[in-house]
């Protein structure tokens, strides 16, 4: 029953109509809408009616005090909480808040989480070819053999996240910072549309903190990912960012470059009339 | 084909080499040497190395699950029983009317607590092909029930552990009952025929010992062939992360449940393949002492490298009978202070001692350097990954 009210539900893309491809739709601009999202937990507003708009292959952070709502947010866009009131859109075509983590997921929106796991009796190959989207039941996973096209797909992950080098070594032997890279290289094997990313660089050295603002700001383009970074390191912030949104109190406060961003009143205000470069996290 | 993949690895290639140069050497040391000479391998000692091997491919099966998967089954002498039972119900109908009571039927002891009929469950067993075919599924069954009522509970770590001494410790209570039909604490003996060979002969003893030692080269390639597919990898990322695992789409539980039930299956082939070989088969097989002592013999030989688990089968079990032989009592202290000695010196096993690890990669002998500054995931207890699944 259930399937024959699927056929007749015509705003469903059916899963074997579904290219390999994220099928978002773009041609609008903007990759993600959230609008007038309020989510609150027993009474408490997390998100105060927040609207946010970001473009196709954009490079955005997110910043805001503690409790501001950031990771609330991710948690909106990748299904794991239900806002109250408000709508989420991927594209033009697709409501988020109509579909279900797994769903989501597959659709082309990878979260890295702010601590790494990665795999670490593994190898780095090893570890990307479990991220890579394949058939995932088990007899097909027992008798799976590698295709020269996977194998290039993980090359060139490799390629990107800097990792080629250590590639057959165990990821346990990778730093704090390789460890990230190669989570983020396993975000990549599903080929997402949109890439959400909590606080990448803490704990990192500076160089690694260096080598991830080219890693992410490469990833970021027209036709490749979108990316949105939340992170409280402003130096870091300073040296990606084209556009930074500012959240408080569940809501934007300010959005534009970091100069604009900086010397807006209102969050000079929020933060005690210190530098928010120096206060924000 | 993926299970013929372990056959260009190299580590394989070592094992099996060895193992069969083994079954070839006892067999002509048995067969082509007089009683008299001092290298003639009796007969005695041959079924003594055949149990040896059928104890090796059940700590092959524990290894399967502990050392890939994270699962510390204390609980697989359970599988190994059920796989010796059925072959000890098949054993018992070829006896025929030739037991004390001469009863066509029925074996000795049903006919002593004046049953009149067989069981149903004893049904068929008179047929070699479904005796044998119930050495793997019933064991098979047991752990696919099992397995999925854990598994799909999500209960891991420490406290499946538990629950799979809970199960043998329950089967040994029921196989004791003599209402249950499987011959009470005495259990089934008095065996005469397999496949109408004389059990009491050298040849088919002789026999039981290669066809022993063949079933543990097949079982072995097996757990390597797994281990070495893309299954293996989700497999040790399970162990090692299960959350993680989850998150990347796959249904962990369910790749549990086939490694669970793969292992379960070896056992019971390895039971099967014990019970004409030792004679007898009964309730103590279930005891939850056992499936530790089988833990033992992973853990001494080397966890998560399937040859360890061989290696450690063997050499406590050769120790054990010459221990028995001087200072019976003094067994269990001499395993226990074993253990504690492998623990603290050989944190890795006797297949640690061996040098380096084979993974089945032709590459991975130039990183080995870097790599033993890798943290040891492989010997980390597995109640933290019970934890860490906890708090993620
Ligand atoms: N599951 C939850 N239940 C109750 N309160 C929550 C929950 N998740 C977040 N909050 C609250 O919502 C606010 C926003 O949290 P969060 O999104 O984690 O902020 P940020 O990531 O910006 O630091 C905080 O005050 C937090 O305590
Ligand atoms: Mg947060």
């Amino acid at each position: 029953m259930s399937f024959l009210s699927s056929l007749a539900d015509r705003d469903r893309v059916f899963d074997f109509l579904v290219p390999a491809t994220s099928p978002v739709d773009v041609r609008h601009g903007p990759i993600l809408y959230l609008e007038d999202v309020t989510v609150t937990f027993d009474g408490f507003r997390a998100l105060d009616s927040l609207n946010l708009t970001i473009d196709d292959g954009e490079l955005r952070c997110i910043i805001g005090p503690n409790g501001a709502g950031k990771t609330t947010m991710m948690d909106i866009i990748t299904g794991k909480t239900r806002p109250d009131s408000g709508s989420v859109w991927f594209g033009s075509r697709h409501n988020l808040l109509a579909m279900n983590e797994p769903d989501i997921a597959s659709l082309g929106i990878g979260r890295k989480f702010q601590k790494p796991t990665v795999f670490e009796a593994l190898s780095v190959f090893e570890n990307l070819e479990l991220a890579m989207a394949a058939d995932k039941r088990i007899l097909p996973t027992l008798t799976a053999r590698m295709s020269g096209e996977s194998r290039d797909r993980i090359e060139e992950v490799l390629e990107t996240i800097g990792l080629i080098e250590l590639r057959h070594d165990p990821a346990g032997i990778l730093s704090h910072g390789q460890k990230q890279w190669l989570e983020i290289g396993m975000l990549l094997m599903q080929r997402p549309r949109l890439l959400l990313v909590d606080e990448p660089v803490a704990g990192m050295t500076e160089q690694e903190m260096e080598r991830t603002a080219e890693l992410l700001t490469g990833l970021a383009g027209k036709g490749k990912q979108s990316v949105v970074v939340v992170e409280h390191d402003m130096g870091f912030v300073r040296s990606i960012a084209r556009t930074v949104t500012v959240l408080h109190q569940g809501s934007v406060l300010a959005e534009g470059s970091m100069d604009q961003v900086a010397s807006d009143p209102k969050v000079i205000e929020v933060y005690l009339g210190a530098d928010p470069a120096e206060e924000v996290a | 084909m993926w299970l013929s993949r372990p056959f260009r690895e190299r580590s394989t290639q070592l094992f099996l080499g060895v193992l069969l140069a083994a079954l070839a050497a006892v067999t002509f040391l048995n067969l082509a040497l007089p009683a008299d000479n001092p290298f003639h391998v009796s007969t005695y000692t041959v079924t003594l190395l055949g149990k040896y091997l059928s104890y090796a491919l059940l700590a092959v099966a524990v290894d399967l699950v502990w050392g890939y998967l994270g699962i510390l089954s204390l609980g697989h002498g359970a599988f190994f029983a059920l796989g010796g039972y059925a072959m000890g119900m098949y054993l018992m109908r070829q006896i025929g009317d030739r037991g004390t009571y001469g009863d066509p039927v029925l074996p000795d002891f049903m006919v002593f607590l004046d049953w009149d009929s067989l069981p149903w469950y004893w049904l068929g067993f008179d047929m070699p092909w479904f005796a044998f075919l119930m050495v793997i599924l019933a064991p098979g069954l047991l752990a696919l029930v099992f397995g999925f009522l854990a598994f799909r509970s999500r209960v891991t770590g420490v406290y499946l552990s538990i629950i799979t001494q809970a199960m043998t410790f329950a089967l040994m209570l029921a196989f004791f009952r003599n209402e249950m039909g499987f011959g009470g604490n005495n259990g089934l003996t008095d065996f005469r025929e397999l496949l109408s060979f004389d059990l009491r002969s050298d040849a088919t003893r002789l026999g039981l010992f290669i066809a022993t030692g063949i079933a543990l080269a097949l079982g072995y390639v097996i757990c390597r062939a797994i281990v070495a597919s893309k299954l293996g990898r989700v497999s040790v990322a399970t162990r090692d992360a299960e959350a993680r695992t989850r998150f990347l789409g796959y249904r962990v539980e369910r790749f549990q449940l086939f490694v669970f039930v793969v292992s379960a299956m070896l056992a019971g082939v390895a039971g099967a393949l014990y019970v004409p070989q030792v004679g007898i088969i009964n309730p103590s097989e279930f005891s939850p002492i056992f499936s530790i002592e089988v833990v033992l013999w992973v853990a001494l030989g080397g966890r998560g490298t399937l040859y360890g688990a061989v290696i450690g089968a063997i050499l406590v079990n050769y120790a054990k009978t010459v221990f028995t032989g001087v200072m019976p009592d003094a067994w269990l202290f001499a395993l226990g202070g074993l253990f504690v000695l492998v623990t603290v010196f050989l944190p890795k096993g006797i297949a640690g001692l061996l040098g380096y690890r084979f993974r089945g990669h032709r590459f991975k002998g130039r990183h080995s350097k870097r790599r033993s500054s890798a943290p040891d995931t492989s010997t980390s207890d597995t109640s933290t990954s019970g934890t860490r699944e906890a708090t993620a």
